[in-house]
């Protein structure tokens, strides 16, 4: 850690220095300016050099976030910025890769590398802006739209059951999952933090309101009144309370999670603590996700350490060299049996 | 008994079995011997695409066939001389191919009642006459082995699979092979379980004995030394000399090797090949698709590496969207299709030339890309490192089609000197090529490559994407005059390679009735029919192409002087439909889609029907 702080003092970087000069052209009052200025902001406060990170993005409103960041990017093709940003990173390993998607692009289009992206555990950073609709193609359901939602393509409600993308990630063995919400600075940039100090495939889900074709999506964990009580805000080792007066906690109950209400029955030694290594609890805080007795969870769900795609890579690439010696072409060449025509 | 020694030019085998009988590998240690004793030769597998098609059937028949001679060889041979015949099955798919007088080898012990039926035949043609047109041998090897493999430490069944290396010693012996490195060979294979590797050494042995000592033999053969020009040889598949390309390249280059890739026959041998050279610093990246193969190139090769993706068909139609997309931000990639017959899943061990226009045209909007194709085995290197080369001095994304005839195939490579291959000059631009004005990430140089700026680099942080770009400036432009100023660039850096293109040469005469044109894997037979039939006297001359996008700059002036053109192509006629649109003449053509490369006797027979 003093590592990083270190580097931070050196590098002296601000938010200013990850802002182009081009303009940005979402639809005013996107959920997506928020998460833009919360990466500008988190950024220059990473130890990591400007010109070491590098946004690789597919298609969507979202993927055009590489355009707004002043640094390398790729803008690339519908669904394979995972894997485009794989080749990014086994080519250099010192660069710090985000890849930027959204639920059309990261889960539709491009579900196959997303999962096998996580489940390699590439050093990588995934954000999805999860935003439940077709926003750049003018509105049709996506896969994560709700049941019944009314879209240009489901004039009679959407029968399309819809994926929980987190859940998804954990099925995919990612290592790091964590959900944010884009009207929450804090919260974006704990996320943010996080992920970037993870080594292996993080994987953030963002929240994120579409204006125009989506309003109001999330609402009642984006409007500040509502939000303490529907949202559950965990933290590694804390018990898991909410509401508006710190209230209202879950316990396990029936192998379900529960509502109660602190102070009468129930105290905070009953309730269930949250542990970010510990799949199981992960699981149970996504099956909240579309229950609506419990609130949704936000935050770091899951932190584990595992090995790294990159990390084996490069050291297969040392321990057979060692084995072996360094390969010349000429060893190469004559591998095989060879004669001379005199 | 003295045995007479026929000194002969050159030999066409072909070996049949079970698809479990080892044939390939029996095949490619017969390639590796003759290769040794200094003839030139090329090889051809026949395999069913199933892993183990059920035993005994005619769908289950494997086969390998090479051509050795003692002057230049050119082609596997049409017809084989001398066929073996592991089973009734292998027996029954080849005896239509195996030349008038040729010779059998069959293994009589599967010649049973039941094997006879499932391949179809009435009455064992061993005994009943029907092989009275030809030289037949038919020895009981499984029995011979299992006798001179009494009390080995094998099963039965692991005796019964070394009657393979018993046919093996019975070759080498017909035409005066060596033992010894196949000998070695099976000792360093089967190193860690000897009794397997000195059984097999036994059961080949047993096979070379009994064609000297018994009398049923009473002829080998002598096949001399082919004049090869000087130097130091090996054989070569297709597949393997494309990957040793490749590294060759990004050696020269300076560049660290990255293959974004999917298995596909029959392409996969690249993959294998390079993902064991981790101490040359390769990177083998198996991607969960095909579309994550390239994808996975193109980021490696925006990041820096010399980046490259193998496929066949299927997975080319998969990898389209991605090519555009390597197209439009310049990025220098390799695309490797070793083509196979489809459309579809198609037939993927059977050899193809009908992605040439998929190669060329088969992408949205216009969307050029250069193509260069490769003649034989040992060529596939060179293109490789060209193709490589291309991509890094134009920063395009270069295709190489080969195809399974190709990959699979071998024959002998004149090992170059690695001192002797070019260097590969890249460039990255460093800060200070960041001006007053930001850095330009769509400028230009002399040959309208943009620069590569790789990320890492202080100061030429820039972006790139899918989304048209304004030249120089790289920022996102619907404009239309910069749309088309863009196609036309990206069309004019594809023009441009033409002057990459040595002068074209042609096999025969500058001028006369007939040119020959073809591409790719064709080289060999279509260079054989045009000898014969100058020979006889025709007036015809060969011209093979080697990028076909773009075609060479003096493409037309070579035609212009020849009357009439042919081009024998395994498609229904892709090079004929681009030729046509080039040259605005007519063109005979010859196409077949068998599965299988041309015999030379078909297109000569073409040839004198165009000349008469």
């Amino acid at each position: 850690m003093s590592e990083t702080i270190q580097g931070i003092e050196e590098l002296n970087l601000t938010r200013k220095d990850f802002v182009p000069d081009n303009e940005v052209r979402w639809c005013p009052g996107c959920g997506d300016y928020s998460v833009l200025a919360n990466m500008q902001k988190t950024l220059p406060v990473m130890g990591v050099k400007k010109e070491n990170y590098a946004f690789i993005s597919g298609i969507g409103c979202s993927s055009r976030f590489p355009y707004y960041m002043d640094t390398y990017g790729f803008h690339s093709i519908h669904g394979r910025a995972p894997a485009i940003a794989s080749g990014v990173k086994l080519a250099n390993p010192d660069l710090s890769v985000w890849i930027i998607t959204g639920d059309g692009d990261g889960f539709s289009i491009g579900g196959n590398h997303m999962i096998h992206a996580l489940r390699r555990n590439i050093d990588m950073n995934i954000m999805l802006f999860n935003n439940r609709i077709y926003g750049l193609t003018k509105g049709q359901y996506s896969p994560t739209s709700q049941l019944g939602m009314k879209t240009k393509s489901s004039p009679f409600g959407s029968i399309d059951r819809p994926f929980n993308p987190s859940a998804i990630a954990l099925g995919a063995n990612a290592t790091f999952i964590s959900r944010a919400l884009d009207v929450d600075a804090k919260g974006l940039q704990e996320s943010i933090k996080r992920a970037q100090r993870h080594k292996g495939a993080s994987f953030i889900e963002v929240y994120q309101n579409c204006v125009i074709f989506n309003d109001g999506e999330f609402a009642d964990v984006e409007n500040k009144a509502t939000r303490a009580d529907n949202a559950l805000f965990v933290v590694h080792g804390e018990p898991m309370i909410f509401g508006k007066e710190r209230d209202k906690g879950i316990i396990m109950k029936d192998n379900h999670p529960k509502v109660v209400s602190l102070g009468g029955d129930w105290s905070e030694k009953d309730l269930l603590v949250h542990d970010e290594t510990n799949s199981i609890i992960t699981n149970l805080l996504l099956e909240m996700t579309f229950d609506p007795l419990n609130p949704t969870p936000f935050g770091v769900l899951r932190a584990v350490e595992a090995p790294t795609y990159d990390d084996m890579l490069l050291s297969q690439i040392d321990e057979v060299t060692e084995l072996k010696g360094k390969g010349t072409l000429e060893d190469l060449f004559y591998s095989g049996d060879v004669w001379e025509v005199k | 008994m003295t045995k007479k020694v026929i000194r002969i030019n050159e030999a066409t085998i072909r070996f049949a079995g079970d698809s479990g009988d080892g044939m390939q590998l029996t095949g490619t240690r017969f390639t590796e011997a003759t290769a040794i004793v200094g003839n030139d030769l090329k090889t051809i597998p026949n395999y069913p695409s199933e892993i183990r098609a059920p035993l005994g059937t005619l769908a289950g028949v494997s086969a390998f066939q090479l051509m050795f001679g003692s002057s230049r060889v050119f082609t596997p041979g049409d017809l084989p001389d001398t066929l073996v015949a592991m089973n009734p099955a292998a027996l029954k798919v080849h005896l239509k191919d195996l030349k008038k007088g040729g010779t059998i080898l069959a293994n009589s012990n599967a010649f049973t009642a039941k094997n006879l039926k499932m391949a179809g035949w009435e009455a064992n043609p061993l005994e009943d006459g029907t092989l009275h047109d030809y030289t037949l041998y038919s020895m009981e090897m499984s029995k011979l082995v299992g006798k001179a493999l009494e009390g080995s430490d094998l099963t039965s069944k692991g005796i019964e699979r070394t009657k393979n290396m018993f046919a093996l010693g019975v070759l080498f012996w017909m035409y005066n092979r060596p033992v010894e490195p196949t000998e070695a060979w099976l000792r360093k294979k089967f190193g860690k379980n000897p009794s397997i590797a000195e059984a097999n050494i036994t059961a080949m042995k047993t096979g070379y004995n009994y064609g000297e000592t018994t009398e049923i033999f009473t002829t080998s053969y002598a096949v001399e030394k082919a004049d090869l020009p000087k130097g130091k040889y090996r054989n070569i598949t297709g597949n393997v000399a494309v990957a040793y390309g490749l590294v060759a390249a990004a050696e020269k280059a300076g560049k660290e090797l990255f293959l974004g890739s999917y298995p596909i026959t029959p392409a996969s041998e690249i993959l294998h090949t390079l993902s064991t050279l981790r101490n040359h610093g390769v990177k083998t990246f198996q991607a969960e698709d095909e579309i994550a193969g390239i994808s996975s190139a193109i980021g490696a090769s925006y990041a820096g590496d010399l980046a490259c993706t193998t496929t066949s068909g299927p997975g080319m139609a998969l990898k389209t969207e991605a090519i555009g997309l390597a197209i439009i931000t310049e990025l220098p990639l390799v695309i490797v299709n070793v083509q196979r017959g489809g459309p579809s899943t198609g037939m993927p061990t059977k050899m193809e030339q009908s992605d040439l226009l998929q190669a060329v045209h088969g992408r949205n909007s216009d969307a050029q890309i250069p193509v260069i194709t490769a003649q034989d085995p040992a060529d596939c290197f060179d293109c490789a490192f060209e193709a490589a080369r291309v991509a890094l001095k134009y920063m395009t994304p270069v295709i190489l089609l080969t195809d399974g005839y190709l990959g699979q195939g071998s024959g002998p490579w004149l090992i170059p000197d690695p001192k002797d291959l070019p260097e590969i000059p890249v460039v990255h631009p460093d800060s200070s090529a960041r001006g007053e004005a930001g850095f330009m990430p769509y400028s230009r140089d002399e040959n309208e490559a943009r620069p590569w700026a790789l990320p890492g680099t202080p100061g030429l942080e820039h972006r790139i994407g899918g989304l048209e770009k304004e030249n120089i400036t790289g920022m996102v432009s619907q404009d239309p005059e910069n749309h088309q100023l863009m196609t036309d660039i990206r069309a004019n850096k594809v023009a441009r390679i033409t002057q990459e293109i040595p002068p074209s040469e042609t096999f025969g005469d500058d001028k006369g009735k007939l040119l020959v044109i073809g591409w790719g894997s064709t080289h060999g037979s279509i260079h054989v029919a045009v000898e014969r039939s100058r020979a006889a006297g025709q007036s015809v001359s060969q011209l093979h192409l080697r990028w076909v996008s773009p075609f060479p700059a003096d493409l037309k002036a070579v035609c212009d002087n020849f009357d009439d053109i042919l081009i024998p192509e395994v498609n229904s006629g892709q090079l004929s439909l681009l030729l046509k649109a080039e040259l605005v003449r007519p063109i005979h053509q010859l196409n077949k889609v068998r599965g299988e490369p041309f015999r030379a006797s078909e297109i000569e027979n073409k040839i004198n029907e165009i000349l008469g």
